[in-house]
């Protein structure tokens, strides 16, 4: 087997590719956490200072929490753009639209008929 | 890409040969039917966010997410969970490198981590209940119990899985197919993190701030 051809069918924890760290090795999850320290941090201090102009804080904490997510999934997980990881990343990319309907299509339908019944107890 | 799976193919025998487009190895078969069930799993927590950011506000004339939340314990928390999947990930590299001692010990930190992090939950929750804010007494609150306790139960179970690998490393060895567990282990904790992450966010520091 060409060295070609055993890096295109090995990826990160192959059974295959003994000789090669796992993962990334330590490395690969030290900078994970660090990332994801740095992110979680900013998350819990960022409104606590008052550092951002209070209506943009739930993008702000949104987008912070969408890229620790993305952290986790390549250092933790090793979800990689390999050749032989496409289908975890399309079984991703899937899972993620469903997710994202079942959330924002409930958000979305519950607040406008909220709205519609103008139900005094819900100022949203 | 064929031009050189046919190349191989001429020079070996076809049987002996794996195609490029055959049967993959074991462990990334393991790995993506594990990945499949993470996803769904994510779909049902998909699910418990919708019912808690629907609910938020019902609370009835009860305690809202202001007066009960205590985002230090929180961050603490959150601390825990993240140390204890980094901890996972070096028991990973450990079990990859066939190192029982480093495994045994990486594991052992991770569930140390975990059942901090237990800990503080179930606290938190006792103190909720114990302040007459238990699941019943309001829409948010019985969506909060869910949630957040549906993750709970998940660490928990993960515990029980966390010491049967350690058993299984001991009793069994590194072996291929305790490996593939072992993968799927990992798989499962780190992917409760990222529900963590979503937990932390959306219904803590959402439900302060917001």
């Amino acid at each position: 087997m060409s060295d070609a051809r055993q890096i295109l069918e090995t990826a990160p924890g192959d059974e295959a590719d003994v000789e090669h760290e796992f993962g990334g090795g330590v490395m690969g999850y030290t900078v994970g956490l660090g990332l994801a320290a740095l992110l979680t941090a900013t998350a819990f201090v960022l409104p606590a200072l008052n550092l951002v102009w209070p209506p943009s804080l739930p993008i702000a904490l949104g987008v912070l929490a969408i890229a620790q997510m993305g952290v986790h999934v390549v250092f933790f997980l090793h979800v990689t753009t390999g050749p032989d990881n496409v289908n975890n990343v399309l079984a991703l990319a899937f899972g993620a639209l469903i997710v994202f309907l079942i959330i924002g299509g409930s958000v979305w339908i519950m607040h406008a008929m909220n709205a519609n019944m103008m139900n005094p107890a819900m100022h949203m | 890409m064929s031009a050189t799976a046919a190349a191989h193919a001429a020079s070996h025998s076809v049987a002996r040969m794996p195609s490029h487009t055959g049967p993959a190895n074991k462990r990334i078969v393991t790995g993506y039917g594990f990945w499949i069930f993470l996803l769904s799993d994510f779909v049902i927590f998909a699910s418990l966010f919708a019912a808690f950011a629907v609910l938020v506000h019902n609370t009835n004339g009860g305690p809202g997410p202001h007066e009960l939340f205590d985002l230090k314990s929180v961050a603490v928390e959150t601390g825990a969970l993240l140390l204890s999947t980094y901890a996972c990930g070096l028991a990973s590299i450990a079990a990859h490198r066939r190192s029982a001692i480093g495994f045994y010990l990486a594991m052992l930190v991770t569930a140390i981590f975990g059942a901090v992090f237990l800990g503080l939950e179930i606290n938190e929750f006792y103190g909720f209940i114990d302040k007459g804010a238990g699941p019943q007494r309001s829409g948010f609150l019985s969506a909060f119990f869910t949630l957040v306790g549906c993750h709970g139960l998940h660490v928990s179970l993960g515990m029980l899985w966390l010491f049967t690998m350690i058993a299984q490393v001991f009793a069994k060895g590194f072996r291929d197919d305790i490996q593939r567990r072992i993968l799927c282990f990992s798989l499962f904790w780190h992917a409760l993190d990222i529900i963590w992450v979503g937990i932390f966010t959306a219904v803590y520091l959402y439900g302060v701030y917001l």
